[in-house]
């Protein structure tokens, strides 16, 4: 944070997206830079490295590698996050999801699964679990074994309860997972219609037809052209009258897809594919 | 009166960009300072209050309403314009991209905070070549004075709220002590202030295009 501290400038975080996209093969020219810049001088200060041992290591060392593309995407992430959100789901999409014979979600950008276990609570609630199949998708492997485990910090239970609460829920959370010393386990049930796998929306495609997809606060980390790309692949990946929920700040900004949507919450940008 | 050397003029003169920093006890003095901002106000003012995102927050709209200067939630992707005051949405880091426009981050809190005035500090002064300046004012925890150091080690002019005169003095003083800072003004030299950057820049428009 101090000027003291490793800080790389524009230029230089344009090098190491280039070494990144040459030797890994992972294309970040679309990712917003401040945001990047911000977390590739957090690396640096958190391993004490400066740019020529950062390099160095991104070019030697696929371990570190690994450990790079973690924590230079943000993968901070709640249980019903947005609480309202959920209502609205509750309320405006539930009832329509139930008149699908089999419901199919993605949760694109997916992170360590918080948000597909709230999805299976809905749906569980609803009577609708047993016909879905819920997707979790992320271009990470570690968090997605994270995800596939299922385990969190018992503490921040407290702030989920709370979330899960606010959203109209009838029951308690502790329904759904098991305390044991620090960590909260989530029942095996709500795991066993969840599937945790790569999936890069930069540079890869439709794979399934989906009843619901949730990306939510994963399009603010893209420039406005890879947001555009995004939305198409959505649009594509979306049976009709099928549903798409973005983070509260982001927009659907390709207007071609934009006007085949019907706006359901406004608050929420919840929307439903009518054309 | 603020004392205006011209080491700070030739600061004020540079600025493209306001961050101010503010939370615990200082919203009313944030409130008057931005009320009284003159419609053709010619920087940019980006700030970063500490608020509870479980509360609709109306500070925006009371603001465009009662003052003279639009007053808008800096927004996803949107185009910062000098003459305009955007603040950070509650529960998300500001920060600005090389081609001014603003990215909203959902990272990690820091000292618990989400937005982070640290954050958006180091963010905007180092889209800005650090020619911003940076206005620190009433709060509780220690946000803030990293991005006042980082500010004024870069060059840009940096101002903190006399701890004294702050209704809670943590912030302030917590600036004042990891750094040196240009001026520690009371409320009202905050005012003159603020008046006196209107006057400079507005003679000197021309030869500094935003």
């Amino acid at each position: 944070m101090t000027a003291s501290a490793e800080c790389i400038t524009f230029d230089q975080l344009e090098d190491i997206i280039y070494l990144v996209d040459h030797v890994h093969g992972f294309n970040f020219y679309d990712y917003s830079r401040a945001s990047l810049k911000r977390r590739v001088t957090r690396v640096m200060n958190l391993k004490r490295l400066d740019l020529f041992e950062l390099k160095n290591l991104l070019v030697n060392d696929e371990q570190f590698f690994e450990y790079f593309l973690k924590e230079i995407t943000v993968n901070v992430t709640e249980m019903f996050r947005d609480p309202g959100f959920y209502k609205s789901l509750r309320e405006n999409v539930l009832p329509y999801l139930a008149s699908f014979q089999h419901i199919k979600i993605w949760n694109a950008g997916c992170s360590t699964g918080e948000e597909v276990y709230s999805y299976a609570i809905l749906l569980k609630e609803q009577g609708l679990y047993e016909r879905s199949l819920l997707y979790g998708t992320d271009i990470n492997s570690d968090v997605l074994e994270h995800a596939r485990n299922g385990v969190y910090d018992l503490r921040k239970m407290k702030l989920y309860t709370e979330n899960y609460r606010e959203s109209g829920a009838e029951r308690s959370l502790v329904n759904y997972y098991t305390a044991q010393y620090d960590a909260a386990c989530i029942h095996n049930e709500l795991k066993s219609k969840t599937l945790f796998s790569i999936h890069n929306l930069v540079s890869d495609g439709v794979f399934n037809e989906f009843q619901l997809i949730s990306c939510r606060n994963v399009l603010i980390y893209f420039t406005v052209n890879l947001q555009q790309k995004v939305m198409q692949l959505f649009y594509d990946s979306l049976q009709p009258l099928g549903f798409l929920c973005l983070g509260s700040k982001e927009r659907l900004r390709n207007e071609s897809v934009a006007e085949r949507f019907k706006l359901i919450d406004k608050k929420f940008n919840i929307y439903q594919k009518i054309g | 009166m603020v004392k205006i050397t011209s080491h700070i003029e030739t600061k004020i003169i540079a600025a493209k960009a306001m961050v101010i920093g503010c939370s615990a006890g200082g919203f009313n003095l944030l409130y008057d300072l931005i009320v009284q901002l003159p419609e053709n106000f010619p920087l940019s003012v980006v700030v970063v209050i500490h608020r509870s995102k479980k509360y609709e927050s109306t500070i925006e709209k009371v603001l465009t309403l009662k003052g003279s200067i639009p007053v808008k939630i800096a927004g996803d992707k949107q185009m910062l314009k000098p003459g305009t005051v955007y603040f950070a949405p509650p529960d998300y880091h500001l920060l600005l991209e090389p081609d001014y426009s603003f990215t909203l981050d959902f990272s990690e809190p820091l000292f618990f905070c989400r937005p982070s005035i640290d954050v958006t500090f180091q963010s905007i002064s180092d889209v800005m070549d650090n020619k911003v300046i940076g206005v620190l004012l009433s709060g509780a925890n220690e946000d803030g004075a990293a991005g006042i150091k980082y500010i004024g080690e870069n060059g840009g002019l940096t101002v903190v709220q006399d701890p004294n005169e702050a209704e809670v003095g943590t912030m302030p003083m917590a600036a004042i002590k990891l750094s040196h800072v240009d001026l520690i003004l009371k409320n009202d030299e905050i005012f003159n202030l603020f008046n006196e950057i209107h006057r400079i820049k507005t003679i000197t428009t021309n030869l500094n295009e935003p």
